[in-house]
Order: structure tokens, then sequence, then C-alpha cells
């Protein structure tokens, strides 16, 4: 999946994330991870995120996600959200939101 | 018999209440994708539900998905959603006629079938709103054998009525057909919401109301509501030991292999058995009432 234009996801309250999203300029994926419990669950989140994204088969993109505390149920679904928003999707693939 | 007297209504774009509502236990949680959310926020919550019906936390609760209509731009999505991430009933809004029910009978098929979910397991639930939902209660209320209970909701059919909340009145009417066409079809019944969270009397006093017209439960919007209403629906401890009694004497009667049951001299029948095994499936969930 590619992403076309900025979009963002979530919000910032308690329990929830925000996912921005935006296009590469140079083709790259990169994701910038911040959040209030990173030292207890900061690779669990991004193991989440980067199996989130794989599934979307998201190749390129600036991905920034501020975390407050999400379980990884809303994790995945802001980060389907953003993306799916800044590409543009209008066909939703289950199989792969699963 | 499933017990259904409090079904807890959640906004779907609210991660936070998505995450923590198990924990207040009310028989059935309903994520709800219609008039909670902002038609921008459609498709996020559309996600947030669709992965929070796969949180193993909801394993133990009977899980409710308001979609939207199926005629506006969200309602198929929705159902997508939520078919595929396993919700145990649907709940279609404004349900006008039976016909309402039998389109939403056929999609859920199709997809059921297309994600390789066992046929009939995704139950129906119709939210009667307008006074032409009332009118086809009993037509909508037999109209899929998925059907597993008819709600009135109380805002949408006062302004069809060109009235408003009051006293009960206004909603007279429209709680005994749902009701008696629930009963008919040999289905569950659910009130409308209390809106004012606030009011603890005022919530108590309507839901003596409906426990004594025979409502299965009542859609809440606030989880302070659940305890109240548990507590209210519990039987009193004279009603559990009758129960009891009858329990036993229709079991003496079976094991005599009498057709008969008779408690005290008088014959007991099996709506009596019924209604004491409800009784104390109650108890056991609430308690008794103090």
């Amino acid at each position: 999946m590619k992403i076309i234009k900025p979009a963002l996801a979530g919000t910032l309250e308690s329990s929830d994330l925000q996912v921005k999203v935006a296009p590469s300029p140079d083709d790259t994926l990169e994701v910038v991870l911040s959040s209030e419990v990173i030292k207890q669950f900061g690779q669990q989140i991004r193991r989440v995120v980067d199996d989130t994204l794989a599934r979307l088969e998201v190749k390129a993109g600036l991905i920034i996600i501020e975390d407050k505390g999400a379980l990884d149920c809303a994790i995945r679904a802001r980060v389907q959200a953003a993306v799916l928003r800044g590409a543009a999707c209008e066909h939703i693939d289950w199989e792969k939101l699963s | 018999m499933t017990l259904r007297r409090s079904m807890l209504f959640l906004p779907g774009a609210n991660a936070a209440m998505l995450s923590t509502a198990f924990v207040y236990k009310p028989d059935s949680i309903m994520f709800d994708l219609e008039d909670a959310v902002s038609l921008r926020e459609k498709d996020s919550a559309r996600l947030l539900v669709f992965h929070a019906l796969q949180n193993p936390a909801y394993r133990e609760i009977e899980t409710v998905v308001r979609i939207n209509p199926l005629h506006t731009p969200f309602g198929m999505q929705d159902l997508e959603a939520a078919v595929r991430a396993g919700v145990d009933v649907i709940r279609l809004p404004k349900t006008d006629s039976a016909a309402d029910v039998q389109q939403l009978e056929a999609e859920v098929a199709r997809i059921e079938k297309a994600c390789g979910r066992e046929a009939g397991s995704t139950r129906l639930m119709a939210a009667i709103e307008s006074a032409s939902g009332v009118i086809n209660a009993v037509s909508i209320a037999t109209a899929s054998p998925r059907l597993i209970g008819i709600a009135l909701a109380g805002f949408d059919y006062v302004m069809d009525m060109q009235t408003e909340r009051g006293d009960g009145t206004e909603l007279f009417y429209a709680r005994c057909a749902v009701l008696h066409a629930a009963r008919a079809a040999g289905i569950d019944a659910f009130d409308v919401v209390y809106p004012d969270v606030n009011d603890e009397a005022g919530f108590l006093k309507e839901v003596e109301l409906i426990r004594r017209l025979g409502f299965n439960g009542k859609s809440l919007i606030n989880p302070r509501q659940i305890e109240l209403l548990h507590q209210a629906y519990a039987p009193s401890a004279e009603d559990v030991d009758y129960a009891r009694r009858v329990i036993a004497a229709a079991e003496a009667a079976e094991k005599a292999g009498l057709g008969v049951i008779a408690l005290n001299g008088k014959m007991i029948d099996a709506p009596i058995v019924n209604h004491a095994r409800r009784t104390l499936q109650r108890a056991e969930a609430s308690g008794i009432r103090h």
C-alpha cells in the first residue's frame, strides 16, 4: 500500500495513540515512536506497529506515533486507519487487517 | 437462557472505553458505530471495534455492534468488519419493516460464507425507532431465525411521534407493542436508555416499570447504571425460595414419571417451571435483592 498524502488517526487521550503518516521523499520507511510506557512496552509496541505495516504492505513512508498507553488492538486500529487514509484506500481487504 | 438485563453502549471511536469496558461486566456490550461516531471518524471507529472484538477480554461477554443503516455509505463496511471480527450480535438501527431485517440477514450470510465463519453464528437484533417500526413490530420480530431480540429506541421514536421524553406515558404504547411482538416471537425485548445518569431515583423508577412489564433488560449509557439495574432485576429471597421448591418438585415428578407437577397441593405447569429457572439464573448472576 502506498502512502500518497499526509494523514492522521487517533487521539492523544489516555489509552489511545495518535498516528501521523506522510509520503517518504526518498522512498524509505521510517517509524518514529514515542510512548509514555516506552521503557516497559517499547519493543512490544514496535513489534505491533511493524507487523501491522507489513501486513498492509507499506514499504515507504514516514510514520510518527505518539502512544498514550494504548492496548495492542488500539495500536493496530490506529495505524491501519492512518495508513488507509494516507493511501486514499477505498477498498478494504479485511484479511490483511486481522 | 442467556441473561440480557444490561446492554452497555460504548462509543466506537473511544479507544479508552473500548479497552476497559469489560471490567464493568454488563450482560452485553454494544459497540456503537452509528450515532455516537462523527462522520469523519466512521472509518477509524470501525477499525477500533474490529480489533476490540478480537480482544480475548471480550470472550466472556456477549458482544453487539450497532452498525449504520445499510443504505448509508457506512453500513455495509460496518457489517463486514463486525461479522469478520466474530461479533455475537448485529444491532440494526431504525428498523421499519421485516424487509430491513431480511436484507441484513442476506448480507450477513454472504459475509459469513466469504470469511469462513459458521453459517448462522451471527445473531441479529432489530432496534425499533419509529411509528412504522412499532406498527410492524410483529413482522419484524419474526423476520429471521437469527433474531435474538428487538429493542425500542426512545429518542428517535418520540421525535417521530412529534412528542418528547417525559414520565413514560409517551412510550407506553410502543413499549407494550414491542414487548408483545418479542414474546409472541419467542425472543428478548430491550427497553430504551435512561439519559440522565445523575438521576438514580428516576432510573430505578423506570427500571421497576419495565421489569414489571416484562422486558428482559435495558440499554445503558453509563457503567454506573449496571449494578443498579442488576440489583433491581435480582429476585427477592422469597422468590428464590419458591423457585427452588418449584424446581425440586419438577425434578421429583420427572423422576417418578409423573406428568403432573404439584407443590403444596397446587398444580404447576411448564411456564411456572421456566419462570423458576429464570429466577434462579438471575439470583446466581446478581444475588438476592436487598
